[in-house]
């Protein structure tokens, strides 16, 4: 039999190696040595399994001894969360990476607008909560050593005097163990190593027994299961409502604990460990369960009637005398219950110090604090080591309240659905962007109240909660009974207490969420926690101009040591490139800065740290939101002058180009009269010279007489032609021009142009067309058509300089467009005044040229008013023109014959 | 020996005016329809007064004087200039550009006459013979 001093030692020993372990993890991490298996995905996954405490080991058998496969719930939750909701997690991860969250109140803090209130919200629900749960792990060791101790009859066995020592040794031991660092953020390599190491032990040793269990006490696995079959295990029936509450209230308390918060969250090193830890943890629990059935069947078959069953993991191989079993078992069940209470102390204790010591720290310091007084790194240290202490003392305290006789899976149950009240305001934090601050406080009180009322009290029963409330409820109301809220009676009692606390929480939660308007910094922390992954690091922060290097130097090292402190401003300064002994307050800096506080002393409190020193007292959200409007003003005020500017300038341009419009236009009006004077100057000096000489010389001969009259008459029509052509372009040029539109056929038009250009002139042109491709409906003013025509025709007939003048003229139509060209055979037009030729009184020869240099401008009005286009052809060696026109449609000429 | 004009002018009919005017008064007139060739004309002719056209097809009249005032032998010939755009600015950069007189189209035969006239007995320092006219 072993003596309760050797178990005693063996403790000690197994605590010494934790110790060892941590310690090397700790220094082969700073040196970088063997990180790559420190790091890896496998001791994140061991870590989760501090998720399996003394309730797993001990309680497990004792659950499935009383109610079957039930337990088995306990490890679905945590299964489905892995399986079925890793992108949840990853999202938590992320979130927590991004903003550096030391804790689960840190994150909800963080995410409703970096609220103390809720952080203490959430801090108190957390110690309260995990109270029950702390007791349990105590109460399990505990009574481990009644088991060994019973078995040593020289020792007298006080189990108050146990408990107490229990407690204190594991205060003494979370206290070395969790607060040697005290960037809470950084990860803790040793604790999580050390832990990786328990979860192996407890593994092992549990597999121990259940193989002996096998094996050993029975033949093989065939007879086993019909041992199983024979217990009371099998007649196990499921009860469908306590089935799905326990599982949904294991995720959640999965999720939510703070202490699978600190492995799976602050100590994660990469987030592609939780795609490894998606498979390996279920792996690790359906291991650590495998045996929990056949370990209690075996167990009520051999012990006893009235032995703890939560103990046979320990009674089964101590009664088969098999002591280095129990010894190995008992090492297990100590595994997991100190591993538990070392990283629920770590958690809670960081959160105890972050958001209510700190707090009331800073505020009792005063302005000055942050800068001036005290050493803030000691007493964060101090707030963490009390708090560990109180912990501990708390779930002391409910283990003497309680009796100490409940049910390890009973106890455990309480705490998670306490915990548990944590997710909607989780949950809604990471995918509701609507969720606020009053909502997640509204619900988490709600809840916690519920919770509290229908199952912590009824757990503690005795002097808190007296029987009358019980029975017949506060103020002697029946529908506020404990356990049948609102008049429903009859589910199990924790059904009840979690359908109740939850259902009302979310319903709270979401009401108060969308009544309630979110503040600016928390919708703009909703934005980066709910498309976490869009910005990792978003902008928030600093707009600090003011802020001194040198006061943010000396509390830095205040807080994260003189070396540290240094070293992080050392890199910001090589960052900046300055060359100053202290880098620049930018906002990037003093934000990254704050996150590095952050880690340590909580986002709440680090905030307002630096607020003091940058803003010289505290910067509120009102003022930087203060600053925030002005700024905006100002850049609308200036937007809006930017724009009156553009403006402007832009009208100074328009004036300046309708300046030179006009300039222009003067100018082109200038050179028009000037050559419409020069053009009726012309012919009238002819009349006058001629019609002088015919009255003062009588006795001319009446040959020149006849000949000087033609001529005055000559320049007499063609000067009403100029007044013509000037009056018709005129009126084409304003617009005013009233087309009269026809249908007709382009031939017919062609034939009255073509007659009329050659009538009454001596010269005999050659006019070639091609009947067959004029056959063309057009719709247009025929006249002015015409008029074109005849222009043409009359040009080819004036300047072709052709020994036989001819004009061939030809038509192609295409779709509803036709082209008509015009080709002599003469030299055609210079090249330098074939741009020219459209101009007003443009004229290429005016010796033979009758006109004024009108009809072609005229032509060009015409035909753009009538929708087409007239233009020189250039490639023709002749002169050519071609005509453009729409509105035509190709007549058939089959159908005419 | 008689008087000896050269006459540059497009305009056909005015031309024949011109020429049946100054035949009449006893002058030799030889006319010419182009400004780019007008300078060679001149030249070759060696009258005894110009009378110019503005508006000339090749050269303008403003550049032919510009020529030919160029040349130190035509610098005392007397120019006549005829234009049928009347516009104040094309008589300075006429008179400018050394014409001797500015004409604005249309105008009366007589004023043509005096003007040829009194540009001749200028250069030439003999009496205006009025007696011609009448």
């Amino acid at each position: 039999m072993a003596s309760l001093n050797l178990l005693v030692l063996v403790c000690l020993s197994y605590v010494a190696l934790l110790f060892f372990v941590a310690f090397l993890a700790d220094r082969r991490a700073a040196r970088g040595q063997g990180s790559a298996w420190i790091r890896s995905p496998l001791i994140y996954t061991l870590s989760l399994s501090i998720y399996c405490t003394a309730w797993t080991f001990y309680g497990a058998v004792g659950y499935a001894a009383r109610s079957g496969l039930e337990f088995l719930t306990i490890y679905l939750g945590p299964t489905l969360v892995m399986v079925g909701w890793w992108w949840g997690l990853r999202k938590l991860v992320r979130v927590g990476r991004s903003q550096r969250v030391t804790s689960i109140a840190d994150l909800l803090s963080a995410r409703y607008g970096k609220s103390n209130a809720l952080a203490i919200g959430v801090t108190l629900l957390a110690v309260i909560g995990i109270t029950p749960y702390i007791s349990l792990q105590l109460q399990s060791i505990t009574l481990s050593f009644s088991i060994f101790s019973e078995a040593d009859p020289l020792r007298s066995y006080h189990e108050t005097t146990t408990v107490f020592w229990v407690t204190a040794g594991l205060a003494v031991f979370a206290i070395l163990f969790g607060t040697r660092n005290l960037n809470a953020n950084e990860r803790h390599h040793g604790v999580v190593t050390a832990i990786a190491l328990e979860a192996v032990v407890k593994l092992l040793a549990l597999l121990a027994v259940g193989i002996f269990v096998v094996w050993g006490l029975s033949d093989g696995i065939s007879h086993t299961m019909s041992r199983i079959d024979a217990s009371r295990i099998g007649d196990w029936r499921v009860d469908g409502s306590r089935w799905t509450t326990i599982t949904f209230l294991s995720a959640a308390a999965f999720v939510c604990l703070p202490r699978m918060f600190q492995v799976m969250v602050v100590e994660n090193e990469d987030e592609r460990h939780l795609r490894v830890a998606a498979w390996a943890f279920p792996l690790y629990l359906l291991l650590i369960s495998m045996f929990v059935v056949p370990i209690a069947a075996i167990g009520l078959e051999l012990l006893p009637t009235g032995s703890n069953p939560d103990l046979f993991v320990l009674t089964v191989p101590l009664s088969q005398g098999q002591q280095g079993l129990a010894m190995l078992s008992f090492l297990g069940g100590f595994s997991s219950a100190t591993s538990m209470v070392i990283v629920a102390a770590m958690a809670l204790s960081t959160m105890v110090s972050n958001h209510i010591v700190m707090p009331i720290w800073l505020y009792m310091q005063g302005a000055a604090g942050a800068s001036v007084s005290g050493d803030v790194r000691n007493v964060v240290l101090f707030a963490r080591r009390i708090s560990i202490a109180v912990i501990l003392a708390l779930g002391y305290f409910y283990y003497k309240l309680s009796g100490g006789g409940a049910t390890l899976a009973a106890v455990g149950l309480i705490s998670f659905a306490g915990i548990s009240q944590m997710l909607p305001a989780l949950v809604g934090g990471l995918f509701w962007r609507g969720a606020t601050r009053s909502g997640a406080l509204a619900g988490l009180s709600v809840g916690f109240g519920i919770w509290i009322y229908t199952m912590l009290l009824p757990a503690l029963g005795g002097g808190l909660l007296p029987d009358h409330i019980l029975a017949n409820g506060l103020f002697g109301l029946s529908w506020l009974r404990p356990q049948a809220l609102f008049g429903i009676e009859g589910i199990d009692p924790t059904v009840h207490a979690v359908l109740w606390s939850m259902m009302l929480n979310a319903v709270v939660f979401c009401l108060v969420s969308l009544l309630t308007f979110p503040s600016p910094i928390e919708r703009l922390q909703g934005a980066q926690f709910v498309n976490v992954f869009e910005h990792s690091s978003g902008p928030r922060g600093w707009t600090g101009s003011v802020a001194q290097s040198e006061d943010l130097m000396v509390m830095s090292q205040r807080i994260l040591g003189a070396k540290e402190a240094q070293a992080f401003f050392q890199r910001e300064l090589t960052r900046q490139g300055g060359h100053g002994p202290l880098p620049d307050p930018t906002p990037a800096f003093l934000e990254q800065l704050e996150r590095e506080l952050g880690a340590s002393i909580g986002a709440a409190a680090a905030h307002a740290m630096i607020g003091q020193i940058v803003g010289g007292s505290s910067v509120s959200v009102q003022d930087l939101l203060a600053v925030a409007d002005e700024t905006a003003q100002m850049l609308e005020y200036s937007n809006q002058l930017e724009a009156q500017s553009e403006q402007l300038s832009r009208t100074a341009l328009q004036l300046r180009e309708s300046n030179e419009k006009l300039t222009q236009i003067s100018q082109q009006k200038d050179a028009f009269l000037s050559q419409v004077s020069h053009e009726l100057r012309t012919p009238m000096t002819s009349i006058r010279a001629f019609s002088e000489i015919l009255r003062d010389n009588g006795s001319l001969p009446q040959t020149d007489k006849n000949r000087y009259a033609s001529i005055i008459h000559d320049e007499a029509l063609r000067l009403t032609r100029l007044l013509n052509d000037l009056l018709d372009l005129s009126v084409l040029e304003s617009g005013q021009v009233s087309l009269n539109m026809s249908t007709g056929r382009l031939d017919a038009v062609m034939d009255h142009a073509v007659s009329t250009a050659l009538a009454g002139t001596g010269t005999s042109m050659l006019v070639t067309r091609t009947p067959e491709s004029e056959a063309v409906q057009i719709s247009s003013d025929l006249d002015r058509l015409a008029q074109v025509f005849i222009n043409l025709i009359a040009n080819a007939q004036k300047y072709c300089d052709a020994e036989t003048p001819e004009l061939t003229i030809s038509v192609t139509c295409q779709q509803d467009q036709v082209w008509i060209d015009f080709i002599d055979n003469g030299s055609g037009v210079p090249v330098d005044y074939q741009q020219l030729i459209f101009e007003k009184f443009s004229r290429v020869s005016p010796e033979r040229a009758g006109g004024a240099g009108l009809g072609l401008a005229i032509s060009r009005e015409i035909m753009q008013r009538l929708g087409g286009d007239i233009f020189y052809l250039a490639e023709h060696s002749g002169g050519g023109f071609r005509i453009s026109l729409p509105n035509a449609r190709k007549i058939s000429t089959m159908g005419a014959i | 020996m008689s008087r000896h004009v050269v006459l540059i002018e497009d305009e056909p009919n005015i031309a024949e005016a011109i020429r049946f005017l100054l035949s009449r008064d006893g002058w030799q007139v030889d006319v010419h329809g182009e400004g780019s060739t007008a300078v060679e004309v001149i030249r070759a002719a060696q009258p005894d007064l110009v009378i110019l056209d503005l508006m000339l097809p090749g050269k303008s009249g403003l550049e032919v004087i510009t020529e030919l005032r160029a040349v130190a032998e035509f610098q005392p010939l007397p120019v006549l200039m005829l234009t049928a755009r009347g516009q104040l600015k094309d008589r300075e950069m006429a008179e400018k550009a050394g014409v001797t007189r500015f004409m604005t189209k249309p105008f009366s035969n007589s004023e043509v006459l005096t003007a040829v006239r009194d540009l001749y007995a200028q250069a030439y320092q003999t009496a205006p013979d009025l007696g011609a006219a009448s």
